[in-house]
């Protein structure tokens, strides 16, 4: 068990000799270093609120900063909750949901500034109140679930709910299409959800579970080729099959993003779980392909690789559906260069979207460069405190799901984030925490709440097999 | 389990090494370059949104920049636009600026390297950056005499400083009012853009540098400075007098402005045909300097040569290889002979100072936001044109053009004007330009003042200068001398 804190293994040794009672007056150390890093995390996200205010109007409006404050209650509620029923959970996870999820709701709101909405107009008055769902979402979901080998119970339970919620928005009459993708639904004009943001929470416990059960059919028996063995024909099922379910969701529900993200989890979940290279380069080989034969027939991808190619060429960039909109966020990312203009003193507003696909570029002008490597450097810490549950995990599916769920993070940020400049295509994702969205918000906060309750497993429990 | 895990976790450092990557590129290296699109607004709308310096006259912002609640954060608002349009030009927010709003963009926005220190430190407090502040050399006075004396006329008035080489006053008509075109709406600014362009007497040029006429007979002044400096002649050597007098080497015929001959006699001194402004001798005169001779001169003056005040003064011309026909048209501004009222008023200013030509200037000097001067302009002496002699027996025949002579409509009481008057045929039909240049007092150079009026004045081809261009300038000397 690498660098298991010194604490917590006394507190263990400490607890048999002298009873439970004692050990409730054991000072939470980790809990401790938490509230510390909370309070400096909702102390940045108000500073960033009020340097909005300053930098765009000139003066303090109490209204958000008093919503912000809410926000912080809900954060600071989950933080007592934690205290009482995941004690030795990861005292890194929660500030840097809470940093990211302000900073995003800032900048948000520095973009509603600039357009002048205000009210429930106002993106960042309703992603405030979505926060808040999401941190209450987040803490039932701690009281709930409080062992999470629950979840492994309920493995083709929650296969069933991800497959259902990502085919949902194709559902005549409760879909909706927004900007070309069919990844939404709604009911009436009640407000629209992107169920495949959930779907991506049952889909890792699915797969987790799934995996933790077959691997040994998956890993052991095959053929030898080129010095790697590959599976026998019937056990390409399962892989088979979620890319039909990827390529359907870039087909029909045009979504690249997304198809990326699902194939990317799975396939990752799959290595770690059957130790085979060879499963990667064949998901690999299949995704690839199909995407290239997608590139060519269908119209939404090729632009999307032409943009991406040749996004500063004329033609493209003033084509419908050209690179107009990636070359804006380019604009806005240069102009921010090293420093930053500063909250409230660039011009986001002048890129497409910017407060949601486009928010790392709104960030990346008011923040500048060294504001993208803070924020970058927080969804790698965030990522690594996930992996660590793999690397210090004693039961495969929590280290499965620990690993997956932080990884769907990584790819997330990788997607959009390389997508805006331009290391891969452009497809519509949303940046984890920090872009306007509600489902996004909620199954993010999800995580983090399975990732909480998984870490504090991990160091509750050490010696438990599954 | 572990050793996939160690390689996923390389995995993700390697994605997240290329988002460092990528960012930075964008952010560091590309950054310059994306700048420089010219499909990023952000630029533009940054050119804007600087508090630009003001533009100053006698003390008082011509042109300044008042914070708005929009993306130009700034509005450029002109005060008495159309009196100063042609000195401060204008800066739209989809195109070009022109004036000076464009000859000293970089001085105005804080951009230029004088300005490097400004905007590091500006970088470090967090301060917005500010333009530079530019005093002109006009004089209120002046202007506002200029712009009232010129009337509804379609022309221009320059007076300038003839010790200094500071232009007092740039009046241009039809004028324009630059907070139309300074908008906040693009759509708008191309409206009243277009107009402009196609109104009557085209009011966006400058005619004070920017339009060219031919100057007929105030262009005698260089052709007479040329023979005098020749030493060939005094103002006594005298040319034959007669009545028509026939080109050479064609069938064409010169006459006399008003007929007959220069005066009484058979012969005429050269100091009486520029008292009388007779073509008959001057086309004489020309014809035995040469071409050459009078394009030196005029080259000396300035013809020939675009040179900047800091706005751009359009060359004036004389021909290059004209014959001999063309070389005695020439000789009294007719032909292919051309002038800016800038152009004449350095003639006269060099005459008045003595021979000296004195660098024109708009700018007085650049001041920092923190009103420390950037940049002061001294008085630049460009060259000796003619000798002080000559320059005194011009200014003394330009006296008693005046006082009894064909610019008798410039007369002050009580002080010496010196002037000449102007009257140019341009087509067969067209209407006349009609000129007066002059200074005063003629003793002691105060004043150096150019009159143009194109388009005949408004009375087609019977207006002529001393009729219509010498009581303008008497106006505005006036103006000026008892202020």
């Amino acid at each position: 068990m690498p660098r298991q804190s010194k604490t917590t293994s006394d507190a263990r040794e400490a607890a048999p000799q002298t009873g439970k009672i004692r050990r409730l007056h054991l000072p939470q150390k980790l809990r401790n270093l938490e509230l510390f890093l909370l309070i400096l995390a909702c102390g940045i996200n108000l500073g960033a609120v009020v340097l909005v205010q300053l930098g765009a109007l000139g003066q303090i409006d109490t209204t958000l900063v008093l919503l912000g404050a809410s926000l912080s209650g809900l954060v600071f509620a989950m933080h007592i909750v934690l205290r009482f029923v995941a004690r030795e959970a990861d005292p890194f996870i929660l500030p840097i949901a809470t940093l990211l999820n302000g900073i995003g709701i800032a900048m948000i709101y520095r973009i509603d500034i600039a357009n002048e909405e205000a009210g429930w107009a106002s993106a960042a008055v309703r992603q405030t109140v979505w926060s808040g769902l999401a941190i209450a979402l987040a803490i039932a979901v701690l009281l709930i679930i409080r062992n999470h080998r629950v979840l492994f119970r309920y493995t083709y339970v929650a296969g069933f709910v991800g497959v259902s919620l990502l085919l949902l928005p194709l559902v005549p009459g409760l879909g909706r299409e927004v900007s070309g993708a069919r990844v939404w639904i709604g009911f009436g004009s009640f407000a629209t959800f992107q169920p495949g943001e959930i779907a991506k929470i049952a889909l890792a416990v699915f797969f987790a579970g799934y995996l933790v059960r077959n691997r040994d059919s998956l890993s052991m028996v095959g053929k030898k080729f080129l010095g790697m063995r590959f599976p026998r024909l019937r056990d390409l099922g399962p892989i088979l099959v979620v890319w039909a379910l990827s390529m359907s969701v870039i087909i029909f529900q045009r979504d690249l993003g997304t198809a990326l993200l699902y194939f990317g989890l799975f396939l990752v979940m799959l290595y770690l779980a059957t130790g085979r290279l060879s499963w990667v380069l064949l998901g690999m080989g299949l995704f690839l392909g199909g995407a290239l034969i997608a590139s060519q027939t269908l119209e939404y991808v090729n632009g999307r690789f032409t943009n991406w190619l040749d996004a500063l060429n004329p033609a493209v960039y003033d084509a419908a559906g050209g690179s107009y909109q990636l070359v804006q966020g380019l604009f806005g990312l240069a102009k921010g260069g090293l420093i930053g203009t500063g909250l409230g003193q660039g011009r986001p507003e002048l890129t497409p979207v910017p407060q949601s696909d486009y928010i790392i570029a709104s960030l990346g002008e008011e923040l500048g460069l060294a504001g993208v490597f803070a924020i970058l450097a927080l969804y790698l810490l965030l990522v690594a405190r996930g992996f660590r549950i793999g690397f210090a995990g004693q039961d495969d599916f929590g280290k499965l799901l620990g690993v997956g769920l932080s990884f769907v993070i990584a790819l997330q940020c990788f997607i959009v984030i390389g997508g805006v400049t331009r290391v891969i295509p452009l497809t519509g994702l949303t940046t984890p925490f920090l872009a306007a969205g509600g489902s996004s918000l909620v199954a993010n906060w999800i995580i983090v709440a399975l990732l909480l309750r998984l870490s504090d497993t991990v160091r509750n429990q050490p010696r438990l097999v599954v | 389990m572990n050793r996939e895990l160690k390689r996923v976790s390389i995995v993700v450092m390697l994605m997240f090494a290329a988002l460092l990557g990528s960012t930075s590129v964008v952010q560091v290296f590309q950054a310059d370059n994306l700048a420089a699109d010219d499909r990023n607004t952000r630029t533009l709308l940054d050119s804007y949104s600087v508090e630009r310096g003001a533009i100053l006259a006698g003390g008082e912002p011509i042109a300044q920049s008042m914070p708005v609640d929009d993306n130009y954060k700034f509005q450029r608002t002109y005060s008495n636009g159309l009196l100063y349009a042609p000195i401060t030009g204008f800066i739209p927010v989809n195109g070009a600026p022109t004036g000076l709003e464009q000859a000293l963009n970089g001085e105005l926005s804080g951009t230029s390297n004088a300005q490097f220190f400004d905007q590091v430190s500006s970088l470090v407090t967090g301060q917005d950056p500010k333009g530079a502040s530019v005093e002109t050399s006009i004089d209120p006075v002046a202007q506002q005499a200029a712009w009232d004396a010129l009337g509804d006329n379609t022309g221009s008035v320059v007076v300038t400083e003839p010790k200094t080489g500071r232009v007092l006053a740039m009046v241009s008509k039809p004028s324009y009012d630059p907070n139309t075109l300074a908008v906040h709406d693009s759509a708008a600014v191309n409206d009243t853009y277009d107009a402009l362009v196609n109104a009557p007497g085209n009011p966006l040029i400058n005619r004070a540098i920017n339009s060219l006429n031919p100057p007929g007979s105030v262009f005698k002044l260089v052709v007479v400075a040329a023979a005098l400096e020749s030493g060939q002649y005094t103002p006594e050597s005298t040319f034959p007098n007669p009545a028509t007098w026939t080109l050479p080497n064609s069938s064409s015929v010169v006459i006399n402005s008003g007929g007959g001959t220069c005066g009484s006699g058979d012969t005429v001194t050269i100091a009486t045909a520029l008292k009388l402004s007779c073509n008959i001798p001057m086309a004489e005169l020309g014809l035995a300097l040469g071409d050459d001779a009078i394009r030196a001169m005029a080259e000396k003056f300035g013809f020939n040569s675009e040179f900047t005040i800091p706005l751009s003064v359009t060359a004036s011309e004389y021909p290059e290889d004209p014959d001999d026909a063309q070389t005695a048209l020439s000789a009294f501004g007719q032909t292919s002979v051309r002038a800016t009222p800038l152009q004449m008023a350095l003639v006269s200013a060099t005459i008045a100072n003595g021979g000296i030509e004195m660098q024109p200037n708009l700018v007085d000097e650049i001041l920092a936001p923190d009103l420390s001067p950037l940049q002061t302009f001294e008085p630049v002496a460009a060259d000796r044109v003619l000798s002080a002699e000559t320059a005194a027996t011009m200014t003394q025949m330009m006296v008693n053009g005046v006082q009894d002579g064909a610019a008798s409509n410039a007369r002050i009481d009580g002080v010496d004007v010196a002037g000449k008057t102007g009257t140019a045929e341009n087509g067969a039909d067209d209407p006349y330009t009609l000129w007066f240049t002059g200074f005063a007092p003629a003793a002691d150079p105060q004043y150096a003042i150019t009159v143009l009026i194109e388009d005949g004045g408004g009375l087609g081809q019977t207006g002529y200068g001393n009729l219509l261009a010498a009581p303008i300038a008497k106006q505005v000397l006036e103006a000026v001398l008892n202020k």
